[in-house]
C-alpha cells in the first residue's frame, strides 16, 4: 500500500509535468490550428536559460523569470517568423517547419551548451508534507504547488479577464473576432507568450525534478504532448491536463507494476489510437 | 568508381525508392505520413527474418515482402479513413514510435540487438556487392518509377489526384475515398517495403533504430525539397540530402544544424520543393530553352 501510493504520487507528478508541456501546445492548437512541435525545443530553451541565469546570479526566482521572459519572446518569434507566412498553406507545411524548428534548436542548443548532461543543483524551497505518518518530497510538493498555481493563472486569464475573452473569440472564429474590433494577430502572439512562459516553468521545473538539463530534452515530449491533447481533445485545454495526468499515473504505475514488453513512451500513441478509433473527438473535446 | 562512392549511390537509390512510396501516399493521394519509416522498417524485419529464420532467397522472399508491407500498409491506412490532416499526421507518428518500439522489445524481432547475419543477394550464382548491387537497385529504382509513372497516368491516379484537391467534390463525383486512399497506400507502403528489403540485403544488419522517427522526416525532408507530387522529386530529394552531408564532412559539427536549417529554410520560402508548380528552379528551367530559341 505504501508503495502504491508513493507511486502514484509520483505518477501524478510526472501527470503535472506532462500538463505545463501541453498546455501551451493545447492553446496555440485552439487559436491557430497548428502542430506546435517546437514548444518542445521552447521548453528545452527554458530549462537552460533557468539554469544559465540561476548559475549566475544564484537566485532561483530571478531563474524562473529569466526563463520565462526568454521563452515568450522565442515563441513569439517562431510564430512571426515561421507560422504566421505558412497558415495559408494546407496544414502539413506549418507542421513539416515546426519539426525543422524544433531540431535547429536542438542542434543549436548541442553546438551552444555541449552534448553532455548538466545538472541542475537547485533545491526548491518547499517543506516536506507530512500526511498520516506519510512523507511527501519538497521536489514533489513544489511540483504540485507550482502546476496548481500555473492553472490557476491560466484560469484567471482566460476566464475572468478581457484579454482572455478575446483569446477565447479569437479561437472561435478569427475573421468574426476581427470584425469585433479584436486585433487577431496580437492575440495569436500573446497566446503564445502564454505558453512560452509556461512551458519555460516546466523546462526548469523538470531540471530541477530530474536534475538534467540536456539538448534532447525535449524529443520525446515533442511528439508525446500531440497524443496528449488527441486523448483530451484537441484544444481543450481541461482535457489535456485531465489527458496529462490520467498518462502520468499510467505510466508510472503500469511499469511498476505490470511487466508490458513495451516501453512506457509508446503507451501514450496507444491510447492515442485507442480514442481515434472510439472516440474522436477525445476526452473533452466538442467534436467540432 | 570508389568503394566509397558505390556505398553513398546505393543507399540513395534504396532512399529514393522508399520516398517514392511516401510521394504516392503524400504527394499523389494526399494524406500525410510522418511514419513512412516504420514501413521502411517492416519491410527490412520481414526480408531479414524471411532470409535468416526461413531461408529463403532474396528472390523468393521479395514478393512475400511486398506483400506483406502492403497489407500491414492497409490495415495501418485505415485510419487515414476515419481521421484527416492534423489527426492522420499524429496517427501516423504514433504508428512509427509503437512499430519501433515492438521492433526493439519483441524477442522475436531480435530486440535491441537488431537482426544480423543477412545474405547477400544472389544473382545467376553470383553474389551481388559494390558496383552490382548497385545496378541491382538502379533496376528496381527504375520499376518504382515506372510504376509511379503509370500511376499518375492511370484511372487510380487521377482519382487521387481528385482526392487530395477536394475530397468531398471528388466523393459527390462518385470516387470512392475509402478504395482510392487504400490504394495509395498499399502501393506506397509496398515500395516501401521494396526499399526496405534492398537495405537489409545490403547493410546486413538491421536494428530498430534503423527506422525510428527520425528517419521519417528525413524521408519527408527529402520529398518536400524535391517537391512533393512531382515524379522525379524523390531522386532529386534524395541525392541533395544524401551528398550534401557527404560534402560537408569536413565541418561535421555542423552538419544537423545545416541540414535542419535547410529544411526550415526551404519549407518556410518554397513549401513545393524544387519542382514545385512556381519555384525557382522551375522557372529558370523553362527560361532556358527560350533563350536558346531566341
Amino acid at each position: 500500500m505504501h508503495l502504491f501510493l508513493e507511486q502514484l504520487l509520483n505518477g501524478v507528478a510526472q501527470g503535472a509535468i506532462y500538463a505545463l508541456v501541453t498546455l501551451g501546445l493545447t492553446l496555440v492548437y485552439g487559436i491557430l490550428r497548428v502542430l506546435h512541435v517546437a514548444h518542445a525545443a521552447v521548453y528545452t530553451v527554458g530549462a537552460y536559460l533557468g539554469l544559465l541565469v540561476f548559475n549566475t546570479t544564484g537566485s532561483l526566482a530571478l531563474a524562473f523569470a529569466g526563463a520565462m521572459a526568454g521563452c515568450a519572446l522565442l515563441g513569439v518569434l517562431i510564430e512571426r517568423l515561421v507560422y504566421f507566412p505558412l497558415l495559408k498553406y494546407p496544414p502539413y507545411v506549418p507542421l513539416i517547419g515546426s519539426i525543422a524548428v524544433m531540431l535547429s534548436i536542438e542542434e543549436l542548443l548541442r553546438l551552444v551548451a555541449g552534448p553532455y548532461i548538466l545538472t541542475f543543483p537547485a533545491k526548491l524551497p518547499f517543506p516536506a508534507l507530512h500526511v498520516g505518518g506519510f512523507q511527501i518530497s519538497p521536489t514533489l510538493t513544489a511540483v504540485y504547488v507550482i502546476t496548481a498555481l500555473v492553472l490557476l493563472v491560466l484560469w484567471f486569464i482566460t476566464g475572468r479577464t478581457e484579454v482572455g475573452l478575446a483569446m477565447r473569440a479569437a479561437s472561435q472564429d478569427m475573421p468574426v473576432a476581427d470584425a469585433m474590433g479584436i486585433d487577431s494577430h496580437f492575440v495569436v502572439s500573446l497566446t503564445f507568450v502564454l505558453g512560452s512562459a509556461i512551458a519555460a516553468v516546466a523546462g526548469v521545473l523538470v531540471g530541477i525534478y530530474y536534475n538534467q538539463v540536456y539538448p534532447t530534452m525535449g524529443s520525446v515530449p515533442a511528439y508525446k504532448t500531440l497524443a496528449i491533447i488527441v486523448v483530451g481533445g484537441m484544444g481543450s485545454v481541461s482535457g489535456a491536463v485531465i489527458a496529462s495526468l490520467l498518462l502520468g499515473i499510467a505510466e508510472t504505475l503500469l511499469i511498476g507494476y505490470a511487466n508490458i514488453p513495451l516501453p512506457r513512451d509508446a503507451l501514450a500513441f496507444i491510447a492515442m489510437i485507442a480514442v481515434l478509433m472510439w472516440r474522436r473527438e477525445g476526452l473533452m473535446g466538442s467534436g467540432r | 568508381m570508389s568503394a566509397y562512392v558505390i556505398t553513398i549511390a546505393t543507399l540513395i537509390v534504396i532512399y529514393a525508392i522508399v520516398v517514392c512510396g511516401l510521394n504516392v501516399i503524400v504527394g499523389y493521394a494526399g494524406q500525410i505520413s510522418l511514419g513512412h519509416a516504420a514501413f521502411f522498417g517492416i519491410g527490412a524485419y520481414t526480408a531479414a527474418l524471411l532470409a535468416t529464420k526461413g531461408h529463403f532467397s532474396f528472390w523468393g522472399a521479395l514478393p512475400l515482402v511486398i506483400l506483406i508491407s502492403g497489407l500491414v500498409g492497409l490495415l495501418l491506412g485505415l485510419p487515414s479513413l476515419r481521421v484527416r490532416d492534423d489527426f492522420l499526421a499524429i496517427t501516423t507518428i504514433g504508428i512509427n514510435f509503437i512499430v519501433e518500439a515492438v521492433f526493439l522489445y519483441v524477442p522475436f524481432f531480435g530486440g535491441a540487438l537488431g537482426i544480423g547475419g543477412i545474405p547477400r543477394v544472389m544473382l545467376a550464382g553470383i553474389k551481388l556487392k559494390g558496383a552490382a548491387f548497385l545496378l541491382l537497385c538502379l533496376f528496381f529504382l527504375a520499376v518504382v518509377l515506372a510504376v509511379c509513372w503509370w500511376f499518375t497516368r492511370s484511372w487510380a491516379g487521377l482519382a487521387c489526384f481528385a482526392l487530395r484537391e477536394e475530397e468531398q467534390a471528388a466523393a459527390s463525383m462518385g470516387i470512392s475515398p475509402v478504395r482510392f486512399k487504400l490504394t495509395a497506400f498499399v502501393l506506397g507502403t509496398g515500395m516501401a517495403g521494396l526499399g526496405g528489403a534492398l537495405y537489409a540485403h545490403y547493410m546486413r544488419f538491421i536494428s530498430a533504430t534503423d527506422f525510428s522517427f527520425p528517419v521519417s522526416i528525413t524521408l519527408l525532408a527529402m520529398l518536400v525539397i524535391g517537391g512533393m507530387g512531382n515524379l522525379w522529386a524523390p531522386l532529386l530529394g534524395a541525392v541533395i540530402l544524401g551528398v550534401l552531408p557527404e560534402l560537408f564532412r569536413p565541418i561535421v559539427d555542423y552538419r544537423m544544424l545545416f541540414y535542419t536549417g535547410l529544411l526550415l529554410l526551404m519549407i518556410r520560402f518554397q513549401p513545393g520543393g524544387l519542382l514545385g508548380e512556381g519555384s525557382f528552379l522551375r522557372r529558370r528551367l523553362r527560361l532556358k530553352p527560350g533563350r536558346a530559341a531566341a
